[in-house]
Protein backbone atom coordinates (compact mmCIF):
# COMPACT_ATOMS: atom_id res chain seq x y z
CA UNK A 1 0.00 0.00 0.00
CA UNK A 2 1.33 3.42 -0.94
CA UNK A 3 1.95 5.97 1.82
CA UNK A 4 -0.59 8.32 0.21
CA UNK A 5 -3.23 5.58 0.47
CA UNK A 6 -2.37 5.04 4.13
CA UNK A 7 -2.70 8.76 4.81
CA UNK A 8 -6.04 8.83 3.04
CA UNK A 9 -7.39 5.83 4.96
CA UNK A 10 -6.15 7.05 8.36
CA UNK A 11 -7.50 10.56 7.81
CA UNK A 12 -10.77 9.11 6.62
CA UNK A 13 -11.36 7.13 9.84
CA UNK A 14 -10.16 10.01 11.98
CA UNK A 15 -12.69 12.31 10.29
CA UNK A 16 -15.54 9.81 10.20
CA UNK A 17 -15.11 7.94 13.47
CA UNK A 18 -13.30 10.52 15.60
CA UNK A 19 -15.02 13.49 14.01
CA UNK A 20 -11.58 15.12 13.75
CA UNK A 21 -11.17 18.40 11.88
CA UNK A 22 -7.92 17.90 10.01
CA UNK A 23 -8.04 20.94 7.77
CA UNK A 24 -4.93 23.01 8.34
CA UNK A 25 -3.35 20.34 10.57
CA UNK A 26 0.23 19.64 9.43
CA UNK A 27 1.85 16.21 9.28
CA UNK A 28 4.24 17.42 11.94
CA UNK A 29 1.48 18.40 14.38
CA UNK A 30 1.27 16.52 17.66
CA UNK A 31 -1.01 13.56 16.98
CA UNK A 32 -2.30 13.25 20.57
CA UNK A 33 -2.91 16.95 21.18
CA UNK A 34 -4.45 17.74 17.80
CA UNK A 35 -6.98 14.94 18.28
CA UNK A 36 -7.39 15.65 22.02
CA UNK A 37 -7.05 11.93 22.70
CA UNK A 38 -7.90 10.51 26.10
CA UNK A 39 -7.05 7.03 27.36
CA UNK A 40 -10.27 5.53 25.99
CA UNK A 41 -9.65 6.89 22.49
CA UNK A 42 -6.53 4.72 22.09
CA UNK A 43 -8.70 1.65 22.66
CA UNK A 44 -10.85 2.70 19.71
CA UNK A 45 -7.83 3.56 17.55
CA UNK A 46 -6.55 0.00 18.00
CA UNK A 47 -9.91 -1.32 16.74
CA UNK A 48 -9.96 1.07 13.78
CA UNK A 49 -6.42 0.13 12.76
CA UNK A 50 -7.35 -3.55 12.86
CA UNK A 51 -10.52 -2.99 10.83
CA UNK A 52 -8.76 -0.81 8.27
CA UNK A 53 -5.32 -2.40 7.92
CA UNK A 54 -5.80 -5.90 9.30
CA UNK A 55 -3.21 -5.93 12.07
CA UNK A 56 -3.48 -5.43 15.84
CA UNK A 57 -1.37 -2.68 17.30
CA UNK A 58 -0.62 -2.60 21.00
CA UNK A 59 -1.61 0.30 23.23
CA UNK A 60 1.99 0.90 24.29
CA UNK A 61 3.04 1.44 20.67
CA UNK A 62 1.36 4.85 20.82
CA UNK A 63 4.18 5.99 23.14
CA UNK A 64 6.61 6.20 20.22
CA UNK A 65 4.16 8.12 18.07
CA UNK A 66 4.36 11.90 18.40
CA UNK A 67 3.31 13.44 15.11
CA UNK A 68 0.81 12.44 12.42
CA UNK A 69 3.82 11.54 10.31
CA UNK A 70 4.93 9.10 13.01
CA UNK A 71 1.52 7.45 12.93
CA UNK A 72 1.48 7.10 9.14
CA UNK A 73 5.03 5.71 9.25
CA UNK A 74 4.10 3.27 11.98
CA UNK A 75 1.15 1.98 9.92
CA UNK A 76 3.35 1.77 6.82
CA UNK A 77 6.08 -0.23 8.53
CA UNK A 78 3.62 -2.47 10.33
CA UNK A 79 1.87 -3.34 7.07
CA UNK A 80 5.21 -4.27 5.53
CA UNK A 81 6.16 -6.41 8.54
CA UNK A 82 2.83 -8.23 8.33
CA UNK A 83 3.17 -8.70 4.58
CA UNK A 84 6.60 -10.25 5.04
CA UNK A 85 5.43 -12.68 7.74
CA UNK B 1 -40.84 17.28 55.30
CA UNK B 2 -40.70 18.88 51.85
CA UNK B 3 -43.52 18.80 49.36
CA UNK B 4 -42.40 17.23 46.09
CA UNK B 5 -43.62 18.56 42.76
CA UNK B 6 -43.15 17.72 39.09
CA UNK B 7 -41.78 20.60 37.04
CA UNK B 8 -41.04 18.87 33.76
CA UNK B 9 -41.56 15.69 31.82
CA UNK B 10 -40.51 14.14 28.53
CA UNK B 11 -41.11 10.94 26.64
CA UNK B 12 -39.84 9.00 23.64
CA UNK B 13 -42.03 6.04 22.83
CA UNK B 14 -43.75 3.97 20.19
CA UNK B 15 -46.74 6.35 20.21
CA UNK B 16 -44.70 9.54 19.83
CA UNK B 17 -41.22 11.02 20.09
CA UNK B 18 -42.21 13.89 22.38
CA UNK B 19 -45.09 14.91 24.63
CA UNK B 20 -46.99 16.71 21.83
CA UNK B 21 -47.00 13.64 19.59
CA UNK B 22 -47.83 11.38 22.53
CA UNK B 23 -50.70 13.63 23.67
CA UNK B 24 -52.35 13.29 20.26
CA UNK B 25 -51.81 9.52 20.16
CA UNK B 26 -53.23 9.08 23.65
CA UNK B 27 -56.34 11.06 22.80
CA UNK B 28 -56.85 9.31 19.48
CA UNK B 29 -56.18 5.85 20.87
CA UNK B 30 -53.31 5.13 18.47
CA UNK B 31 -51.49 1.82 18.75
CA UNK B 32 -47.69 1.76 18.42
CA UNK B 33 -47.50 -2.01 17.96
CA UNK B 34 -46.13 -3.81 14.90
CA UNK B 35 -44.54 -7.06 13.82
CA UNK B 36 -40.74 -7.36 13.79
CA UNK B 37 -39.80 -10.01 11.23
CA UNK B 38 -36.25 -10.17 12.60
CA UNK B 39 -37.63 -11.63 15.82
CA UNK B 40 -39.33 -14.44 13.93
CA UNK B 41 -36.12 -15.20 12.02
CA UNK B 42 -34.22 -15.18 15.32
CA UNK B 43 -36.53 -17.79 16.83
CA UNK B 44 -39.18 -15.85 18.71
CA UNK B 45 -42.56 -17.40 19.34
CA UNK B 46 -44.06 -13.91 18.86
CA UNK B 47 -42.60 -11.12 16.72
CA UNK B 48 -44.95 -8.48 18.12
CA UNK B 49 -43.35 -5.36 19.57
CA UNK B 50 -43.72 -1.63 20.04
CA UNK B 51 -42.05 0.02 17.05
CA UNK B 52 -39.56 2.66 18.21
CA UNK B 53 -37.15 4.52 15.88
CA UNK B 54 -33.69 5.26 17.19
CA UNK B 55 -32.86 8.96 17.29
CA UNK B 56 -29.90 10.30 15.31
CA UNK B 57 -27.78 12.07 17.91
CA UNK B 58 -24.76 12.86 15.74
CA UNK B 59 -25.54 16.56 15.67
CA UNK B 60 -26.49 16.79 19.33
CA UNK B 61 -23.76 14.88 21.11
CA UNK B 62 -20.00 14.60 20.77
CA UNK B 63 -18.45 11.27 19.84
CA UNK B 64 -17.36 10.40 23.36
CA UNK B 65 -20.82 11.25 24.73
CA UNK B 66 -22.44 9.12 22.05
CA UNK B 67 -20.44 5.94 21.90
CA UNK B 68 -21.13 4.87 25.47
CA UNK B 69 -24.82 5.45 25.03
CA UNK B 70 -26.75 2.27 24.34
CA UNK B 71 -30.10 2.16 22.64
CA UNK B 72 -32.08 2.74 25.84
CA UNK B 73 -29.66 5.52 26.76
CA UNK B 74 -30.45 7.30 23.50
CA UNK B 75 -34.15 7.17 24.28
CA UNK B 76 -33.47 8.34 27.83
CA UNK B 77 -31.38 11.23 26.52
CA UNK B 78 -34.23 12.38 24.27
CA UNK B 79 -36.83 12.11 27.03
CA UNK B 80 -34.58 13.86 29.56
CA UNK B 81 -33.65 16.65 27.17
CA UNK B 82 -37.35 17.33 26.64
CA UNK B 83 -38.09 17.16 30.37
CA UNK B 84 -35.28 19.59 31.21
CA UNK B 85 -36.40 22.03 28.50
CA UNK B 86 -39.91 21.70 29.82
CA UNK B 87 -38.65 22.46 33.35
CA UNK B 88 -36.49 25.33 32.05
CA UNK B 89 -33.40 23.81 33.58
CA UNK B 90 -30.29 24.49 31.49
CA UNK B 91 -26.72 23.18 31.56
CA UNK B 92 -25.58 26.14 33.64
CA UNK B 93 -28.11 25.32 36.34
CA UNK B 94 -27.10 21.65 36.26
CA UNK B 95 -23.45 22.60 36.54
CA UNK B 96 -24.05 24.82 39.55
CA UNK B 97 -26.53 22.76 41.56
CA UNK B 98 -26.57 19.27 43.02
CA UNK B 99 -29.17 17.80 40.70
CA UNK B 100 -29.51 14.02 40.97
CA UNK B 101 -30.56 11.21 38.68
CA UNK B 102 -32.38 7.97 39.50
CA UNK B 103 -33.40 5.96 36.47
CA UNK B 104 -34.97 2.57 36.00
CA UNK B 105 -33.29 0.05 33.73
CA UNK B 106 -33.02 -3.71 34.01
CA UNK B 107 -31.18 -4.99 30.94
CA UNK B 108 -28.47 -4.20 28.43
CA UNK B 109 -28.83 -7.31 26.29
CA UNK B 110 -27.88 -5.86 22.91
CA UNK B 111 -24.63 -4.28 24.08
CA UNK B 112 -23.57 -7.38 26.03
CA UNK B 113 -24.35 -9.81 23.22
CA UNK B 114 -22.76 -7.70 20.48
CA UNK B 115 -19.56 -7.26 22.51
CA UNK B 116 -19.32 -10.97 23.18
CA UNK B 117 -19.96 -11.76 19.51
CA UNK B 118 -16.89 -9.64 18.66
CA UNK B 119 -14.74 -11.38 21.27
CA UNK B 120 -15.86 -14.82 20.11
CA UNK B 121 -15.03 -13.95 16.51
CA UNK B 122 -11.74 -12.11 17.09
CA UNK B 123 -10.60 -14.00 20.22
CA UNK B 124 -9.44 -10.64 21.55
CA UNK B 125 -11.30 -8.38 23.99
CA UNK B 126 -9.39 -5.34 22.67
CA UNK B 127 -11.49 -5.50 19.51
CA UNK B 128 -14.62 -4.55 21.44
CA UNK B 129 -13.65 -0.87 21.64
CA UNK B 130 -14.16 1.60 24.44
CA UNK B 131 -17.90 2.34 24.24
CA UNK B 132 -19.18 -1.15 24.93
CA UNK B 133 -18.54 -1.28 28.67
CA UNK B 134 -20.57 1.89 29.22
CA UNK B 135 -23.41 0.46 27.16
CA UNK B 136 -23.23 -2.96 28.80
CA UNK B 137 -23.68 -2.13 32.47
CA UNK B 138 -27.14 -1.98 33.94
CA UNK B 139 -26.41 1.56 35.09
CA UNK B 140 -25.77 2.63 31.49
CA UNK B 141 -28.47 5.28 31.51
CA UNK B 142 -27.48 7.01 34.74
CA UNK B 143 -23.73 6.80 34.04
CA UNK B 144 -24.14 8.36 30.61
CA UNK B 145 -26.76 10.99 31.37
CA UNK B 146 -24.95 12.12 34.51
CA UNK B 147 -21.85 12.90 32.45
CA UNK B 148 -23.72 14.42 29.49
CA UNK B 149 -25.79 16.69 31.74
CA UNK B 150 -22.98 17.31 34.30
CA UNK B 151 -25.09 16.07 37.21
CA UNK B 152 -23.71 16.42 40.71
CA UNK B 153 -26.34 14.88 42.97
CA UNK B 154 -27.44 11.33 43.65
CA UNK B 155 -26.61 9.04 40.73
CA UNK B 156 -27.63 5.41 40.38
CA UNK B 157 -29.89 3.00 38.54
CA UNK B 158 -32.86 1.20 39.94
CA UNK B 159 -33.54 -2.32 38.72
CA UNK B 160 -36.95 -3.44 39.86
CA UNK B 161 -38.11 -5.38 36.80
CA UNK B 162 -41.24 -3.84 35.29
CA UNK B 163 -41.62 -1.51 38.25
CA UNK B 164 -38.13 0.03 37.80
CA UNK B 165 -39.34 3.36 36.41
CA UNK B 166 -42.00 3.72 39.09
CA UNK B 167 -39.60 2.92 41.93
CA UNK B 168 -37.14 5.49 40.55
CA UNK B 169 -39.79 8.19 40.91
CA UNK B 170 -40.71 6.86 44.34
CA UNK B 171 -37.11 6.95 45.53
CA UNK B 172 -36.56 10.44 44.12
CA UNK B 173 -39.70 11.52 45.93
CA UNK B 174 -38.40 10.15 49.26
CA UNK B 175 -35.02 11.85 48.87
CA UNK B 176 -36.55 15.24 48.15
CA UNK B 177 -39.21 14.82 50.83
CA UNK B 178 -36.47 14.23 53.39
CA UNK B 179 -34.50 17.24 52.24
CA UNK B 180 -31.54 15.27 50.90
CA UNK B 181 -31.98 16.50 47.32
CA UNK B 182 -33.67 19.52 45.76
CA UNK B 183 -34.06 18.25 42.21
CA UNK B 184 -33.86 14.70 40.89
CA UNK B 185 -34.22 13.54 37.28
CA UNK B 186 -36.27 10.34 37.46
CA UNK B 187 -37.39 7.97 34.76
CA UNK B 188 -37.24 4.62 33.10
CA UNK B 189 -35.73 3.27 29.88
CA UNK B 190 -36.22 0.10 27.92
CA UNK B 191 -34.23 -1.26 24.97
CA UNK B 192 -36.24 -2.45 21.96
CA UNK B 193 -34.37 -5.05 19.94
CA UNK B 194 -34.50 -8.74 19.13
CA UNK B 195 -31.75 -9.61 21.61
CA UNK B 196 -33.51 -8.08 24.59
CA UNK B 197 -36.71 -10.04 24.81
CA UNK B 198 -35.88 -13.59 23.71
CA UNK B 199 -35.85 -15.07 27.19
CA UNK B 200 -39.08 -13.25 28.03
CA UNK B 201 -40.65 -14.70 24.87
CA UNK B 202 -39.37 -18.11 25.99
CA UNK B 203 -41.78 -18.29 28.90
CA UNK B 204 -44.77 -17.76 26.63
CA UNK B 205 -45.69 -14.37 28.08
CA UNK B 206 -46.23 -12.61 24.74
CA UNK B 207 -49.38 -12.30 22.68
CA UNK B 208 -49.27 -14.30 19.44
CA UNK B 209 -52.01 -12.36 17.69
CA UNK B 210 -49.50 -11.61 14.93
CA UNK B 211 -52.06 -11.22 12.16
CA UNK B 212 -53.48 -8.16 13.93
CA UNK B 213 -50.56 -6.44 15.69
CA UNK B 214 -52.52 -3.35 16.71
CA UNK B 215 -55.23 -5.47 18.30
CA UNK B 216 -52.79 -7.70 20.18
CA UNK B 217 -52.38 -5.66 23.37
CA UNK B 218 -55.85 -5.83 24.90
CA UNK B 219 -55.69 -5.32 28.67
CA UNK B 220 -58.84 -6.34 30.55
CA UNK B 221 -60.39 -7.90 27.44
CA UNK B 222 -61.73 -11.44 27.76
CA UNK B 223 -59.74 -12.56 24.71
CA UNK B 224 -56.31 -11.21 25.75
CA UNK B 225 -53.55 -13.73 25.21
CA UNK B 226 -50.43 -12.10 26.56
CA UNK B 227 -48.41 -8.89 26.61
CA UNK B 228 -46.62 -7.12 23.77
CA UNK B 229 -43.09 -5.96 24.64
CA UNK B 230 -42.21 -2.37 23.89
CA UNK B 231 -39.88 0.37 25.05
CA UNK B 232 -38.34 3.83 24.81
CA UNK B 233 -37.86 6.16 27.75
CA UNK B 234 -39.69 8.64 29.93
CA UNK B 235 -38.40 11.26 32.34
CA UNK B 236 -39.94 13.42 35.04
CA UNK B 237 -38.20 16.23 36.88
CA UNK B 238 -38.96 16.02 40.58
CA UNK B 239 -38.28 19.08 42.65
CA UNK B 240 -38.93 20.37 46.14
CA UNK B 241 -41.76 22.87 46.19
CA UNK B 242 -39.37 25.43 47.65
CA UNK B 243 -36.92 25.02 44.78
CA UNK B 244 -39.68 25.12 42.16
CA UNK B 245 -41.07 28.33 43.66
CA UNK B 246 -37.62 29.88 43.86
CA UNK B 247 -37.03 29.14 40.17
CA UNK B 248 -40.51 30.31 39.24
CA UNK B 249 -41.09 26.91 37.63
CA UNK B 250 -44.43 25.76 36.27
CA UNK B 251 -45.79 22.92 38.41
CA UNK B 252 -47.54 20.04 36.65
CA UNK B 253 -48.42 17.96 39.68
CA UNK B 254 -47.44 16.98 43.20
CA UNK B 255 -46.29 13.51 44.23
CA UNK B 256 -48.27 12.75 47.36
CA UNK B 257 -47.85 9.03 47.84
CA UNK B 258 -45.42 6.20 47.07
CA UNK B 259 -46.41 2.71 48.10
CA UNK B 260 -44.36 -0.42 47.65
CA UNK B 261 -44.50 -4.06 48.57
CA UNK B 262 -43.20 -7.46 47.66
CA UNK B 263 -45.49 -10.42 47.08
CA UNK B 264 -43.12 -12.87 48.76
CA UNK B 265 -44.45 -15.57 46.48
CA UNK B 266 -43.96 -16.89 42.97
CA UNK B 267 -41.27 -15.37 40.76
CA UNK B 268 -43.57 -14.61 37.83
CA UNK B 269 -47.13 -15.32 38.95
CA UNK B 270 -48.85 -12.15 40.21
CA UNK B 271 -51.11 -12.12 43.26
CA UNK B 272 -53.74 -9.81 44.74
CA UNK B 273 -52.45 -9.17 48.26
CA UNK B 274 -49.10 -7.61 47.24
CA UNK B 275 -50.62 -5.00 44.90
CA UNK B 276 -53.37 -4.25 47.43
CA UNK B 277 -50.73 -3.50 50.07
CA UNK B 278 -48.74 -1.32 47.66
CA UNK B 279 -51.63 0.81 46.48
CA UNK B 280 -53.14 1.03 49.96
CA UNK B 281 -49.81 2.28 51.30
CA UNK B 282 -49.60 4.93 48.56
CA UNK B 283 -53.15 6.02 49.24
CA UNK B 284 -52.72 6.17 53.00
CA UNK B 285 -49.56 8.23 52.66
CA UNK B 286 -51.23 10.63 50.24
CA UNK B 287 -53.79 11.52 52.86
CA UNK B 288 -56.65 11.50 50.38
CA UNK B 289 -59.66 9.19 50.24
CA UNK B 290 -59.98 6.47 47.62
CA UNK B 291 -63.01 8.37 46.33
CA UNK B 292 -60.80 11.37 45.52
CA UNK B 293 -58.74 9.39 42.99
CA UNK B 294 -60.25 10.25 39.61
CA UNK B 295 -58.09 8.04 37.42
CA UNK B 296 -56.05 4.88 37.83
CA UNK B 297 -53.41 4.03 35.27
CA UNK B 298 -53.38 0.28 35.66
CA UNK B 299 -50.33 -1.91 35.27
CA UNK B 300 -52.55 -4.35 33.29
CA UNK B 301 -50.26 -5.83 30.65
CA UNK B 302 -52.82 -7.92 28.78
CA UNK B 303 -51.94 -11.22 30.45
CA UNK B 304 -54.90 -13.32 31.60
CA UNK B 305 -53.96 -13.66 35.28
CA UNK B 306 -52.20 -10.32 35.85
CA UNK B 307 -55.10 -8.20 34.60
CA UNK B 308 -57.60 -10.28 36.54
CA UNK B 309 -55.71 -9.92 39.80
CA UNK B 310 -55.17 -6.19 39.34
CA UNK B 311 -58.84 -5.64 38.52
CA UNK B 312 -59.70 -7.40 41.78
CA UNK B 313 -57.14 -5.36 43.74
CA UNK B 314 -58.40 -2.06 42.28
CA UNK B 315 -62.00 -3.00 42.91
CA UNK B 316 -61.23 -4.02 46.48
CA UNK B 317 -59.69 -0.64 47.31
CA UNK B 318 -61.44 1.82 44.97
CA UNK B 319 -64.73 0.21 44.01
CA UNK B 320 -66.20 1.07 40.61
CA UNK B 321 -65.98 4.86 40.60
CA UNK B 322 -62.61 5.98 39.23
CA UNK B 323 -61.75 5.75 35.56
CA UNK B 324 -59.32 2.88 35.01
CA UNK B 325 -57.32 2.35 31.82
CA UNK B 326 -54.17 0.60 30.78
CA UNK B 327 -52.20 2.74 28.34
CA UNK B 328 -50.40 -0.50 27.48
CA UNK B 329 -53.35 -1.16 25.16
CA UNK B 330 -51.66 1.43 22.89
CA UNK B 331 -47.99 1.22 23.85
CA UNK B 332 -47.55 -2.43 24.73
CA UNK B 333 -45.59 -3.21 27.86
CA UNK B 334 -42.71 -0.77 28.15
CA UNK B 335 -41.22 -2.89 30.94
CA UNK B 336 -38.38 -1.07 32.80
CA UNK B 337 -39.70 2.20 31.37
CA UNK B 338 -43.38 1.59 32.03
CA UNK B 339 -43.61 2.91 35.58
CA UNK B 340 -42.18 6.25 34.45
CA UNK B 341 -43.90 6.52 31.07
CA UNK B 342 -47.27 5.80 32.61
CA UNK B 343 -46.74 8.69 35.01
CA UNK B 344 -45.96 10.89 32.00
CA UNK B 345 -49.03 9.61 30.11
CA UNK B 346 -51.19 10.29 33.16
CA UNK B 347 -49.68 13.77 33.67
CA UNK B 348 -50.51 14.53 30.03
CA UNK B 349 -54.10 13.45 30.67
CA UNK B 350 -54.32 15.47 33.89
CA UNK B 351 -52.90 18.56 32.17
CA UNK B 352 -55.26 18.26 29.19
CA UNK B 353 -58.34 17.06 31.12
CA UNK B 354 -59.01 13.75 29.42
CA UNK B 355 -58.70 10.03 30.05
CA UNK B 356 -57.14 8.12 27.17
CA UNK B 357 -59.13 5.14 25.95
CA UNK B 358 -58.32 1.57 26.87
CA UNK B 359 -58.29 0.42 23.26
CA UNK B 360 -59.08 -3.15 22.19
CA UNK B 361 -61.41 -3.76 25.12
CA UNK B 362 -64.31 -5.41 23.34
CA UNK B 363 -65.51 -7.94 25.88
CA UNK B 364 -64.71 -7.21 29.52
CA UNK B 365 -64.30 -10.29 31.68
CA UNK B 366 -65.98 -11.00 34.99
CA UNK B 367 -63.52 -8.81 36.96
CA UNK B 368 -62.92 -5.92 34.58
CA UNK B 369 -66.69 -5.56 34.11
CA UNK B 370 -66.80 -4.21 37.66
CA UNK B 371 -64.42 -1.35 36.79
CA UNK B 372 -65.10 1.95 35.02
CA UNK B 373 -62.92 1.42 31.93
CA UNK B 374 -63.55 3.88 29.05
CA UNK B 375 -62.89 2.63 25.53
CA UNK B 376 -63.23 6.10 23.98
CA UNK B 377 -61.40 9.26 25.10
CA UNK B 378 -63.23 10.82 28.02
CA UNK B 379 -63.11 14.58 28.56
CA UNK B 380 -62.91 14.96 32.33
CA UNK B 381 -61.04 16.79 35.05
CA UNK B 382 -58.41 14.70 36.80
CA UNK B 383 -57.43 16.08 40.17
CA UNK B 384 -55.61 13.03 41.41
CA UNK B 385 -54.43 9.80 39.82
CA UNK B 386 -52.74 6.60 40.89
CA UNK B 387 -50.35 4.57 38.78
CA UNK B 388 -49.50 0.95 39.50
CA UNK B 389 -46.42 -0.96 38.40
CA UNK B 390 -45.67 -4.58 39.19
CA UNK B 391 -42.68 -6.72 38.26
CA UNK B 392 -41.17 -10.20 38.30
CA UNK B 393 -40.17 -11.31 41.75
CA UNK B 394 -43.35 -9.74 43.07
CA UNK B 395 -42.07 -6.17 43.28
CA UNK B 396 -44.91 -3.63 43.42
CA UNK B 397 -44.90 0.16 43.24
CA UNK B 398 -47.78 2.62 43.35
CA UNK B 399 -47.61 6.38 42.99
CA UNK B 400 -50.31 8.93 43.75
CA UNK B 401 -50.07 12.30 42.03
CA UNK B 402 -52.38 15.25 42.46
CA UNK B 403 -52.74 18.65 40.85
CA UNK B 404 -50.74 21.21 42.77
CA UNK B 405 -52.72 23.27 45.25
CA UNK B 406 -50.68 26.00 47.04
Amino acid sequence: MKRSEIIEKVNSFLIEEFEAELEGVSFEANFHEALELDSLDYVDLVVLVEHTFGFKMKGEEFKSIHSFNDFYDFINSSIQVHQNV
Amino acid sequence: MNRVVITGFGVYSCIGKNTDEVTKSLYDGVSGIGLDKKRKEYGYRSGLTGMVDRPDLKKQLKRRQRIGLGEQGEYAYMATLEALLHARIDLDFLDNNEVGILYGNDSCAKAVIEANDVVREKRDTAMVGSGSIFQSMNSTVTMNLSTIFKLKGINFTISGACASGSHSIGMGYLLIKQGLQKQVICGGAQEVNFYAMGSFDAIGAFSTREMEPQLASRPFDRDRDGLVPSGGAATVILESLESAKKRGAKIYGEVIGYGFSSNGGHISKPDVDGPVRSLSMALEQSNIQASEVDYINAHATSTPLGDQNEARAIHEVFGSKPFVTSTKSMTGHECWMAGASEIVYSLIMMKNSFVAPNINLENPDEDSRKLNIPTKPKETEINAFLSNSFGFGGTNSSLVIRKYYP
